[in-house]
């Protein structure tokens, strides 16, 4: 679990004792703070899962980003306070409005209420050569979703996926949900790490993968 | 859903386009921040086929002076955009679905009234005319001969618009319900959902009630007489009309009513608190109807045909 794989802006440090990991940035979801220093719960943010378990997102700080599946901003409030442009694209009204509270005081969180099924909805807002793509979303057909939006990424840019087994086929194992999506995956970009995010999430599987 | 929903997006990657054949980013033909109103417009309906390195192309155009103003001029844009996106969805509220679902039933309720007074009526002047709705628009087509013909005839043509405001009111309760109630309208059907709502009084009224309530919504009268001693307790109230309830053999339709009433007793729920579309919860219920019917070929296989019920 080294540090090294954490994005500059993301620190650990303590909160009543223990070493979590933190963002500067105003408080969004009731999150514990110190200063101005945030706490950021692996177990209620994908990413923070995985930055918790060591995996190397590419994520360095700074860079732009494309976040799919937004959700009330949980996490992308996170990413936004440590990378540089970030567009949040989240589907459902009811959490985009907390998702517009989250943005409101981060200049550079762009929020978007569009289906990430459909990029062309938003390519004419969205930029080009994103650095990184962070893909959190709870449908059927998630490889589908990140291989329509593949055209955003910038050459060596990252892919930092969730995959939720559940949200496939709840019949099924997940092994064999995750090689599905996997495949899919595999047509349009290239899988560099797979790691169980089960500590802090049941059935999901982090992956980071480059554009082919 | 799946992406067999958009076929037109299901192509290959999109590729980045360096050339601008009207696809233009959201802050196109915009000049100074009076413009505002529609870069928000824009951000909200505009599409492109690719993105493109809208910041650059925004400072080439003049637009702005400096990828800051720009991220700070996109920012205010994308927050208003959503902001009121949010609040125009949000306006799409229950109480319209039910005035709409109650509008929709009184109409089909008229209409039905209507085509038989006129098939009474028609038998005796038309001899060809047939009974129903479709009876009705067929003689709304005819030329009548007479004064009295005439007013059959156009009764007939109250009935057939009567028809079609109800087709009308349904088209438009499918296109509703989805935004009020996405979980309800998706698990039901968008009629379904919008009942429901109706009979409970409100989504809020519905998220509140216990699966066992959804359960017999409509059929209060059958409900209490049960509770008055006088009949057995009903199966199903309006959720007779779901597939999984009226496609299920009569042994396992209580099971199947219950089931489908608990599963939709939650989907409100969602909707009303959460509002956003849990596809696991619509897994559970289908992994759970595929366990109720197969008891159906289980008990055919077993040793007679007519094996005990219940």
């Amino acid at each position: 679990m080294s540090d090294s794989t954490l994005p500059a802006g993301v620190e650990r440090r303590a909160f009543d004792g223990t070493a979590r990991l933190a963002t500067r940035g105003p408080p969004v979801y009731g999150e514990p703070t110190d200063g101005k220093w945030r706490a950021w719960d692996p177990t209620r943010s994908k990413l923070g899962g995985m930055l918790e378990l060591g995996v190397e997102t590419g994520l360095t700080g700074g860079e732009t980003v494309l976040y799919l599946g937004a959700a009330a901003g949980t996490t992308v409030s996170h990413v936004a306070d440590f990378a540089g442009p970030t567009y949040a694209v989240e589907f459902a009204p009811r959490p985009a409005r907390e998702l517009v509270a989250a943005a409101e005081p981060r200049d550079r969180l762009f929020p978007l209420l569009k289906d990430a099924r459909r990029p062309t909805t938003y390519a004419h807002v969205v930029e080009s050569n994103v650095d990184v793509i962070v893909q959190d979303v709870a449908t059927r057909g998630q490889a589908a979703v990140a291989n329509r939006n593949a055209a955003f990424l910038a050459d060596g840019g990252r892919l930092v996926l969730a995959i939720k087994a559940r949200s496939e086929d709840v019949t099924a194992d997940p092994e064999t949900v995750y090689a599905d999506v996997l495949a899919e995956l595999e047509t349009t970009y290239e899988v560099l790490e797979t790691t169980p995010l089960d500590r802090f999430h049941a059935d999901h599987l982090g992956v980071v993968a480059t554009p082919r | 859903m799946t992406d067999s929903d958009e076929p037109t997006e299901a192509g290959p990657p999109m590729v980045v386009s360096t050339t601008s054949d009207g696809d233009e980013g959201w802050f196109a033909g915009l000049t100074g921040d009076a413009d505002s109103e529609r870069a928000v417009e824009r951000v909200r309906t505009g599409s492109a086929a690719a993105p493109r390195d809208w910041p650059s192309i925004a400072i080439d155009e003049g637009v702005v002076d400096s990828r800051d103003a720009y991220y700070d001029r996109l920012h205010a844009a994308t927050t208003a955009a959503t902001q009121s996106a949010v609040r125009e969805r949000e306006r799409a509220d229950d109480q319209q679905l039910v005035h709409a679902v109650r509008a929709m039933d009184d109409c089909e309720q008229l209409a039905n009234e209507l085509a038989e007074r006129v098939a009474a009526w028609a038998g005796s002047r038309f001899p060809s005319s047939s009974p129903g709705i479709a009876g009705a628009r067929a003689l709304a087509a005819e030329d009548p001969t007479d004064d009295l013909d005439r007013r059959v005839v156009s009764l007939a043509t109250r009935v057939s618009e009567l028809a079609d405001e109800r087709d009308a009111l349904e088209t438009t309760i499918e296109q509703t319900a989805p935004a009020v109630a996405p979980n309800l309208a998706a698990m039901a059907g968008a009629t379904l959902a919008a009942r429901l709502i109706a009979l409970a009084g409100g989504l809020e009224s519905l998220a509140k009630k216990p699966a066992g309530t959804v359960q017999v919504l409509g059929a209060e009268d059958a409900l209490f007489a049960h509770l008055a001693g006088r009949a057995p307790s009903p199966k199903h109230g309006v959720i007779y009309t779901h597939e999984f309830v009226r496609g299920t053999r009569p042994d396992d339709r209580g099971s199947a009513a219950r089931a489908l009433a608990g599963k939709l007793a939650l989907a409100a729920r969602v909707d009303h608190y959460s509002g956003t579309y849990r596809e696991s919860l619509h897994d559970d219920l289908r992994e759970r109807m595929v366990t109720i019917r197969a008891r159906a070929e289980e008990s055919s296989e077993d040793d007679e045909p007519h094996g005990g019920a219940t």
